[in-house]
């Protein structure tokens, strides 16, 4: 029941990008295209689950024993620097046909800062492993579902006539400013959810 | 270019939020009032300014093969510099600003001036371009968070200017974030891009 709550939080109620301000540039940069934009929330999603699983140990296992935990940014920008170098290479051998799809958005995937942000966020919150893991899974998830919705909105607002200050980035702005606000309806789930479950 | 004219450069010509649009992230998330906007700008202008000069200084040191990772080693040695004092001498800015002080590291401003510029320029002209796109950044985002505080809270830099209650509180909130900067970036096109 928990992780519901969980799941639902990070996907609706606190959406990542539409109310934390996270991961903005790809979400402007490639959301002029549905297909392309989901792909990209597949790769953020493969690479949050591998980044959150790979630096919680880190963090727990390293920093914290040996008290640099101010060396936390240094620490988790290369590791998942090397690590999305990593599973490019591994998926170029490997599974190619996942490659194609996925391959041109994991360099950029270094400067999300999503991946950095959900890292730090379940250090901050405190959240055991099996929570990290739902956590890092719902808010890929959510980043995903705003991308795909936001791309759907821009393909109908690209053959639209706009006026001519309001072309390409304010219009684009305006649209995620309105989306924005239709997730803020979702406010208030979380608690009212655990309230009626009884926790 | 005269160092005075790098800065203004860059606080017009090439302003990191109205015309190369990066660091939209710091831009959105911490301008809910012209105070959390100034002083994320201001940090990240010490952070570009350090790391400037310092990749300007190194940049021949540095083999091709892996200068972006070396340049985020540096770029994340000077925000931590900047977060552990923040925390130290400004906790009341740590607070508000919360996650988004150690995310200047993959704020794309930074390593795009690193990229683009100090990996050209020696280490003076470098450290130039770091305050004007810094200036100009601050701008921005102070300007930004003076718009939503004030058709938000009614207040300007903390002061009140008309009663609480006939704010819209929307523009404090995520949506007012997105419809403020999108209707400040029409008029930037308008009246100076042309």
């Amino acid at each position: 029941m928990e992780y519901i709550i969980l799941i639902i939080t990070a996907i609706f109620v606190n959406n990542i990008v539409l109310a934390q301000f996270l991961g903005i540039c790809p979400f402007l940069g490639v959301s002029k295209k549905v297909d392309t934009a989901g792909w990209m929330g597949m790769a953020v999603l493969f690479v949050m689950l591998i980044a959150t699983l790979v630096t919680y140990p880190i963090y727990y296992g390293i920093l914290v024993p040996y008290n640099l935990q101010f060396m936390q940014t240094i620490v988790y920008i290369l590791v998942i620097a090397a690590l999305v170098q990593t599973v490019e290479i591994i998926l170029k051998k490997s599974m190619p046909a996942l490659y194609s799809a996925l391959g041109v958005f994991l360099p950029l995937i270094t400067t999300n800062c999503t991946i950095l942000g959900v890292a730090i966020n379940v250090i901050n919150f405190e959240y055991n492993l099996a929570q990290s893991t739902v956590y890092a899974t719902a808010t890929a998830l959510g980043f995903t579902l705003a991308m795909v919705l936001f791309a759907g909105i821009r393909e109908q607002t690209a053959i639209t006539k706009t006026p001519k200050g309001m072309e390409g980035t304010p219009i684009a702005l305006l649209t995620a400013g309105l989306l924005a606000m239709a997730f803020m309806g979702f406010s208030g789930v979380d608690k009212g959810l655990s309230a009626a479950l009884g926790l | 270019m005269s160092k005075l004219g790098i800065i203004i450069n860059g606080i017009v010509k090439e302003n990191p939020t109205f015309v190369l649009l990066l660091g939209m992230c710091p831009t959105l998330g911490t301008t809910s009032s012209a105070l959390n906007g100034m002083s994320m700008g201001l940090a990240t202008m010490a952070v570009l300014i350090c790391a400037n000069f310092v990749i300007s200084c190194v940049k021949n040191l540095i083999p091709d093969k892996v200068h972006i990772p070396c340049y985020i080693v540096i770029i994340a040695g000077f925000v931590t510099i900047v977060q552990l004092l923040i925390k130290a001498y400004a906790p009341a800015v740590d607070e508000k600003l919360g996650l988004f002080i150690p995310l200047i590291v993959v704020n794309c401003i930074v390593l795009g001036r690193a990229e683009s510029f100090a990996a050209k320029n020696g280490p003076l002209d470098s450290a130039c371009d770091g305050i004007g796109i810094g200036i100009g950044f601050t701008l921005a985002l102070t300007l930004l968070g003076l718009c939503r505080e004030l058709l938000g809270a009614g207040t300007a830099f903390n002061m009140p200017v008309y009663p609480e209650q006939f704010g819209a509180l929307t523009f404090v909130l995520a949506p007012g974030a997105f419809i403020t900067l999108a209707y400040l970036s029409a008029l930037f096109n308008k009246f100076i891009k042309k």
